[in-house]
This record gives structure tokens, sequence and C-alpha cells, in this order.
């Protein structure tokens, strides 16, 4: 009776539905309230007050002199710059690290790879609040590291190699903490790679490195992309590794939102800063669109080739 | 006998109309984990009244449930810093603690209290105390200042805790420095800031868990403390010879209190102050005391008292210290105490 051609597409829409009301319900809608509240003004005894104010996004760059003036402050700025560097740091030497990983494992016969694979996620399993502890046991005094040089007495009984609440920590626990999200994607895309194409560059004289620059890395770049910004965007919001680890010396991002949702009492400058921590991964991901987008037409003209 | 004049007056508050249906019961509001099962069964049993209890974790939740208009509680506990600001709400009513038989038991301390100066509205519950507890044995000596923990010397450099609740360490920089808290005047906080600033250096953690850990492993050599925590510092330190102890330095410790109060809309009043009264008693108090591990403003209740909780220098605070109660601060105030906070940190 209804017009037959509709049905097909009122079909598409009712199937997609479920997804589209778990993507709307659990994502959207919490954002538009992170927005909305970041938009309006601070209840002294928390909360939120319901009255239009841009204060909260005011705040993160000027603060108000006794006379009301707005001045410039760098606090927050700081605080933005030094989870950018810490994110990008973490980021850089995970790939340093997990390269070879994704690498050797692409290499195994490929009944081996499963197992490998299996061995990369099983931390995993377990939550991240446990895993960064243990690694408090490690590095920390008397911890795992310091033991041997105790017994061989080159540690005294109250010294100590001072690993523990440094940067040091902070980028040991993170590197740790996403480092399978950065082989995985790699792997994925090494283990679709033709390793004739390798043979073929050595063939033509091409030393090592030649061949890992202009052949191997190209084809492994939509990984390697993946892998970065999967360990970017987590590493730019984390406050469990800078708090447990770092002894929560500096203020990161994700630390700064908790900070004024619990204890500052000002939601809507809390809400502001997760626009802002949010907004920096929307470029993320428009950068990583980009890149996906170059790398696809570049593999097309090397397959021309 | 008791048992006899809380039936007859039982009785008696049956024949009023409308108490008819409600004189055996009462409810409590109560912080979790914070009522001692045997009391409450010694109070049912003496007095016949059935008590229902329920449980909060933050002031801010009672404040906010109370606003919101809930009724049927006839007691709650708020701490000493919310005591204004439900009276000021007038969410709890009079009932003159000071009338009740047991209330001669409250030590002279802690009547009329800062934040309710004629005791109208309050009757003493627990207390505690904040300060900073000390590896005595690394340390070589007694603590004795707060200096020695916003200015630490070689042996506590680097090696130094602080609490991450801004109030708290603000507070405690207040002290040292000799001004009153919530300090709405920037060249005062200033001063604050910079001695925060400069204790950093030493500091190697911002954190308000892991204290124990820490001090016994010997990652901290002094660090901020609850007196309640810190009983359980000295007693798992001991455990392998590590010495944690809890000072109180000449400037003073902080202090909160909690608090018994009937809201406005309690349905048994009279159930409400018989249960304040009830629990005036020593050796009922002593009962809660134990349950909890909190010290108690009442006189008499060492006969009660666990050996632990009677012999505790953390929980038996001497005479002669000064305890400074923290209060909430005002919005400009507590402004400016974080702005202090993201300046340390940024």
């Amino acid at each position: 009776m209804i017009a037959s051609a509709q049905t097909p597409a009122l079909r598409r829409f009712l199937g997609l539905l479920p997804a589209l009301a778990v993507i709307g319900l659990f994502m959207l809608v919490p954002v538009a309230i992170m927005a909305l509240y970041s938009f309006l003004e601070a209840n002294p005894f928390g909360g939120i007050v319901w009255r239009f104010s841009p204060e909260a996004y005011v705040q993160f760059l000027f603060e108000r002199d006794l006379a009301d003036n707005l001045v410039f402050q760098s606090g927050y700025l700081i605080i933005i710059l030094r989870s950018l560097g810490l994110a990008v740091l973490a980021t850089i030497l995970c790939l340093i690290v997990g390269f070879p990983i994704a690498y050797f494992i692409a290499r195994q016969p490929a009944r081996h790879r499963n197992i490998w694979i299996y061995l990369i996620t099983i931390p995993f399993w377990t939550n991240q609040l446990v895993r960064t502890f243990a690694w408090i046991i490690i590095l920390g005094r008397n911890g795992t590291i310091e033991l041997p040089f105790r017994w061989l007495g080159i540690l005294g009984a109250d010294d100590t190699l001072g690993l523990m609440y440094t940067d040091f920590a902070i980028v040991i626990g993170l590197i740790y903490a996403f480092i399978p999200i950065m082989v995985l994607p790699i792997y994925a895309s090494l283990e679709k790679l033709d390793f004739r194409l390798v043979e073929a560059s050595a063939d033509l004289y091409s030393s090592t490195f030649e061949t890992f620059r202009r052949v191997i890395i190209p084809l492994a770049k939509p990984g390697i992309v993946a892998g970065s910004i999967l360990v970017f965007i987590p590493c730019l919001g984390a406050f469990i590794q800078p708090d447990l680890l770092g002894g929560g010396k500096k203020l990161m991002l994700g630390s700064l939102v908790q900070f004024q949702f619990a204890t500052a009492r000002n939601w809507p400058f809390g809400a502001a800063v997760a626009m802002i921590l949010l907004a920096f991964v929307v470029l993320c991901l428009l950068w990583y669109a980009q890149a996906a987008r170059r790398a696809g037409a570049q593999s097309g003209a090397l397959a021309h080739a | 006998m008791r048992l006899l004049v809380a039936s007859a007056v039982a009785g008696l508050l049956a024949l009023s109309p409308n108490a008819a249906w409600s004189e055996e019961k009462l409810f409590l509001y109560n912080w979790t984990d914070y009522t001692s099962p045997e009391a409450i069964k010694k109070f049912e049993a003496e007095t016949g009244i059935k008590v229902t209890i329920d449980t909060y974790d933050s002031n801010e939740t009672l404040l906010a449930k109370l606003k919101a208009g809930a009724t049927g509680y006839d007691v709650i506990i708020p701490s000493h810093n919310f005591v204004p600001i439900l009276i000021d709400e007038k969410l709890v009513q009079k009932y003159d603690a000071k009338a009740l038989p047991n209330f001669a038991n409250v030590e002279d301390r802690w009547k009329n209290p800062e934040w309710d100066k004629n005791q109208e509205y309050t009757a003493p519950f627990h207390w505690g105390t904040t300060s900073v507890a000390y590896r005595e044995d690394l340390y070589g000596k007694k603590l004795e200042s707060l200096g020695e923990f916003f200015k630490p010397g070689d042996k506590a450099a680097g090696r130094v805790s602080v609490f991450k609740t801004p109030e708290e360490v603000v507070n405690l920089a207040h002290l040292y420095l000799g001004q009153k808290f919530c300090n709405p005047d920037p060249a005062e906080m200033q001063k604050v800031q910079d001695l925060l600033l400069a204790q950093k250096p030493a500091v190697n953690t911002y954190s308000s868990e892991g204290m124990n850990d820490r001090l016994i492993n010997g990652d901290s050599v002094i660090s901020t403390q609850w007196n309640g925590y810190a009983l359980k510092g000295r007693t798992e330190g001991a455990k392998s010879g590590k010495i944690v102890t809890y000072a109180y330095p000449k400037e003073g410790v902080i202090g909160w209190m909690d608090n018994m109060m009937i809201p406005a809309t309690a349905g048994n009043v009279e159930n409400a102050k018989k249960f304040i009264n009830f629990m005036m008693a020593p050796e009922n108090m002593a009962l809660q005391a134990n349950f909890t591990g909190y010290a108690a403003g009442i006189k008499g209740m060492e006969a009660g008292l666990n050996e632990e909780m009677r012999t505790a220098p953390e929980i038996n605070a001497p005479a002669d210290v000064k305890i400074v109660f923290s209060w909430a601060c005002d919005a400009p105030s507590q402004k400016l105490i974080d702005k202090v906070w993201t300046n340390i940190l940024k």
C-alpha cells in the first residue's frame, strides 16, 4: 500500500535505529549536556546556575583583577602544552617500541601470529588502575628494580634510585598502558604488506634503511597513523599515571577537569576544559582522515607503478 | 527499671493524639559505616523504639537531600562546617541539648562550640584532627613545628607528601602563618602561595591516598595525615620496626566535629531527643567509638573503650593542643584557594 520505493529506505533506517539510538544516547546527549553546562554559571556549592555565561571559556586564558579588568594568564595554557608535550612524547616512544614488535609478529609464521597477538592483548584484561599500581611496586623505593642494587650494596639502606614520582615514571606508565593499541593497527597493515616488495627493493640495490624508509613505512602508514591517534588521544586526557606515578605534582588536562568537578566545585569550567580537550581530539581525527585519504591515494599510485 | 520508665514515657506519649503512630520509631540519617550496630541494639532494647538507618557519603549529599524536601529523618549527623548552613537554610530545629540529662557528660571544651554558640541546635558526636605524620626513626627528632613540614631540612627534602585537597593544605599554611581560615585577603593568600611554591621542590607527591604506604616504605619522611589514618599507620609500621608518629605542632592542628541535629521536618522529635541523650552516655558513646575508631567529647568513656582507643596518642590529643576548626568557605575565598592551588600545580 505504501509506496514501495520508500520501503528500502525506511527499512534501512529501522535497521540502523538501534545503533543511532546508542550513539545518540551515550555519546551525543552527554556531549550536548557538557557543552550546555560549559556556558552556564557555577553555583558556589557545586552544580550550576541556569544563566548563560561565557565566563568558563574566558577564564581559560584571562583572569579578572581586583578592578574587574581581564588580565592574560598563562596557567591553563601551560597545562595544555604540558599535556600535549607528554602525549606526543609517549606516542613517539610507543611507536618506536611498538613498530618492531608489530613487524616481528607480522614476520612470524601465520599459525604463531595469533599467539603473539593474544599475548599483547592480555594486559588489557586487567584494570588499568591495578596495572598502574603495579608500577609503583616495580619503580618505587625498595621496589623490584632497586632490590638487586640493594643486595649488591650499591644502594644503602636509606638510598633510592629516585625513579618514582618523576616524568620518567609517568611516561613509562603511559607507554605500558597504551602500547597494545599502537601494536595492533600497525600489525594489521604490516600483515597485508606484500613482502615481495621488500625483496624487490633489496634486489634493486636499495640499502636496508632505504627499503625501510621508502617501502615499509609508506605501506604501513595507515596503521602507524591509526595507532598514533589511538595512543595520543587517551594520553592527552590521562590522569591516573600523572597522579599515581608522577605524584600529581603537575596538573594535566585530565586532572584539571577532575579537580574542577570534585574539588573546586566549578562545573562550567570543568565542562569547558573537557570541551577544549574534545576539540583537540576532533582536530586529530580530522587530520587522521586527511592522512588516511592521502595514504590511500599513495598506495594506489604505488600499485599502478 | 529503666525499661519500666521508658515504657511509662511511651505510654504517656501514646495519649497525645498525633504521636500514636510514631512513638515507637526513629529514623536516623548518618554517614556510611558510622553507626555502631551494638549501640543501636542497646538503644532499641532500652527504649523499645525501632531505629531505621539511612546513610549518606558527604555533607553535600545530606544538604542536597534536605533541601530537596526529604522528610521523615529524626536525627542527622552533619560536620561542624555544615551546621551554620543548615541553620541558615532553616532545615533544622532547636532542641536545647543542655536540658538533656546526659549533657553533663560532655567535655567542657566541646560545650557551646563556635558553630552553635548557645548549644541550641547541636550535641557533640565524633571529632578528629588533621596534621602531619612523620617517620621518627628517619627524621631523628621530634617534629615540633609546621615550619619543618613547609620548609623541610636535609632529612626530609624530596620526601614530603602533601594532600591533594586544597582546603586542607591551605588551612595548614594558614595555621603556620598565623592567619585566619577562608581568607579573602589577596595579600595574605599571596603569602600562602609563596610558602607552598617554596615547599614544592621538596615534595614528592600531592595525594590524599597511600600516605601510610609511603611513610612505611620510606618514600616520605613527613606527610599530611588524618589522625585516624595515622593510628593505622603507626600499628602497621610497628610490625616492621618503622616508627610513624602523628605530630601535634605548636601552631596547632585542624579539627572537625560531627554533631547530632534534629531536622525541621522530624516526625519523632521526642524519640530523637531520647536517642541524642542515649548517645551522650559514656558507656554508649564508647560502643560507638570502638566501632568507628574516632574520639568523642564525652567524659568517662575510658572504661568502655578498647585498649587501642584508650591509649592511642592520635585519638587522645594532649589537652594543651590548639585545635582550629575549618569552615566551609564563601565563594570569594574559595576562588582564591582554587587560584593558589592551580598556580602551585600548573
